[in-house]
């Protein structure tokens, strides 16, 4: 079984952002930046489902500019076997980004895709739901668990985070998954891997090797920073604490 | 100018946040129509068909029981043609078959709408709601997913709509059923509660989280938990609140021995009255508290419930 997993490289989550002075957007200059955390989880479900023997080769695809071949070689010394870098120095649409993932699948004919189910940066969770979409494959979102099959390694049982509870379906293969941060915990590089994953093999490809037309369909207009809460008012006594409530906000 | 707007419900009840929904609808045009697409949702229906909205669409059929994407997103691709946006609730329910609508439809989606500018502009938190975008969508037909706490809710309608059966039957082909465990309490609903007591990893264990289920009740409020918490077993997932959780809006939070990680305050900064109750006086929480309270949770959590216990008996 192969497996793709689309990665996308983003600000890391412990930075603090800044919204540019002009409005056009986020500062991205001298910041930290890693791999998105949910496509962490996926690299190391697919890896896992590798260990497991029902994976057998792992590809790892991630579109936008140089640098993100830094990230693909991090996801390569995690367990993945090859990777694809889609340069582009233009911003995409989920849409876009899921129209180009869709001829990646039919030239790599992966038995499945994981992908996080959103980028920290854009926080739009659409990708995988489209790319199953334009593939018309089954799609199990915000995964929180999975499972093969015993009598039928091309069924996946998932377990998927919904609000007030969790749902567990089964999906036949080819089909998309998208992960939760409850999945897994993504393990660490190792340094030998790191070493490995340099030699591994990495293929780049330009947007025009593609038929997908790439619009501005949806425009960003401008980014700014959201209104701050007014400055709170320190208490010293839980007494004055209800006293505020029940009188001051007249809540109780 | 037309909306479609897409029913979350469980067959059996609408979703409180499709009132939200239609709020934001009805900032673009009066003319919504409602989609039911369940089994034995004929209860859905009539309550679909109380709001104000022009007609309930209902497919009514086994195929559609799960509310999968798989035969979701087909089913309104047949009907998508006459209107200029279809809307969704930006829940786990919205967020798994609205994108997949966009790619039979071959247009983008504009996720977790919280301000409707015009009917192609609108704004929507990124960097887990650590900035606000401003989008305009170029697309023949425009697909949304409505944060439901950022909308005022539509009033009932005085006169019902009408209900008009859909026939159309796709199977979910691929996808099957297995099991659903919906976490039941009979505290308020997190996402709809007027008060929510939030707890902490500050609470330290399992038992001692016995601690906001008691201020929660004794405020009859919903309890909601940071992904600390969540993460280290305090509580089941579904209990947690933030950007990867649930976004809520109350009139009053308290969070009790929560520092304050953005992930959660993203969740919780909507809210009227934020109150933090928190022994650290460099957490963040208090940045964002309109009362914050510096003390130690095991001693001012357990007075502060003597003290409603006490002003709820002088009441009576």
């Amino acid at each position: 079984m192969k497996i793709l997993v689309p990665l996308k490289r983003v600000i890391d989550y412990h930075v603090r952002i800044k919204v540019k002075a002009d409005g056009s957007g986020i500062d991205t200059n001298q910041v930290k930046m890693s791999i998105n955390p949910f496509d962490e989880i996926a690299i190391e479900a697919a890896v896992q489902l590798k260990e497991q023997g029902i994976a057998h080769s792992i590809v790892l695809v991630s579109i936008g500019e140089d640098a993100c071949q830094e990230s693909l070689r991090a996801g390569l010394a995690l367990g993945a076997d090859c990777a694809i870098h889609i340069k582009t120095n233009s911003p995409l649409s989920p849409f876009v980004v899921a129209s180009l993932l869709k001829e990646v699948v039919e030239r790599e004919k992966p038995d499945c895709v994981i992908a996080g189910k959103q980028a920290i940066d854009g926080d739009h969770n659409q990708v995988g739901q489209m790319l199953a979409g334009l593939l018309n494959w089954p799609q199990a979102t915000f995964a929180s668990a999975i499972l093969v099959k015993q009598n039928n390694p091309r069924v996946f049982e998932v377990t998927r985070e919904v609000d007030g509870g969790s749902t567990t379906i089964e999906i036949d293969l080819p089909a998309v998954i998208t992960t939760d941060l409850r999945l897994n915990i993504p393990r660490y590089a190792t340094l030998p891997e790191l070493m490995k994953a340099k030699h591994k093999p990495l293929t780049v490809l330009m947007p025009d090797e593609f038929s997908v037309k790439i619009t501005p369909h949806i425009e960003r207009l401008s980014v700014r920073t959201p209104a701050a809460r007014k400055k709170g008012v320190r208490l010293k006594t839980v007494a004055e604490l209800v006293d505020v409530l029940k009188h001051t906000e007249g809540l109780l | 100018m037309s909306v479609l707007l897409l029913a979350e419900h469980n067959n059996q009840h609408l979703s409180t946040s499709m009132e939200n929904c239609l709020g934001a609808a009805q900032q673009i045009t009066n003319t919504v129509d409602i989609l039911v697409a369940g089994y034995q949702c004929g209860a859905v229906a009539k309550e679909a068909s109380e709001l104000p909205v022009r007609q309930v669409l209902v497919a009514d059929n086994l195929c559609y029981e799960y509310g999968f994407a798989e035969n979701t997103a087909p089913l309104i691709a047949t009907l998508a043609k006459p209107y200029s946006h279809i809307m969704a609730p930006a829940s786990t329910f919205g967020k798994d078959i609205i994108p997949r609508l966009g790619a039979l439809l071959g247009v983008g989606v504009l996720s977790d709408v919280i301000t409707i500018l015009d009917e192609r502009t609108i704004e929507r938190p990124i960097y887990a709601g650590n900035a606000i975008e401003t989008v305009k969508s170029h697309d023949p037909i425009i697909l949304m997913t409505i944060r439901p706490t950022a909308f005022q809710s539509a009033c009932k309608s005085t006169q019902p709509a009408e209900i008009i059966p859909i026939d159309t039957v796709i199977e979910a082909s691929g996808v099957h059923f297995c099991s659903h465990s919906a976490t039941t309490s009979k505290r308020p609903e997190l996402s709809s509660a007027q008060v929510v007591v939030c707890g902490g990893r500050g609470l330290k264990s399992k038992e001692q989280f016995a601690l906001a289920f008691e201020l929660a009740d004794s405020l009859g409020a919903a309890l909601g938990a940071t992904r600390a918490a969540v993460d280290a077993g305090f509580v089941p997932n579904d209990y947690q609140v933030g950007q990867t959780g649930k976004i809520i809006a109350p009139q009053l939070y308290i969070g009790i021995g929560i520092s304050g990680a953005i992930q959660h305050i993203a969740g919780i900064k909507d809210s009227k009255i934020i109150i933090a109750i928190n022994h650290d006086e460099n957490a963040p929480i208090f940045d964002v508290a309109d009362y914050g309270l510096l003390a130690d949770l095991f001693t001012a959590v357990p007075e502060l419930i003597q003290l409603l216990r006490d002003k709820g008996e002088k009441s009576c």
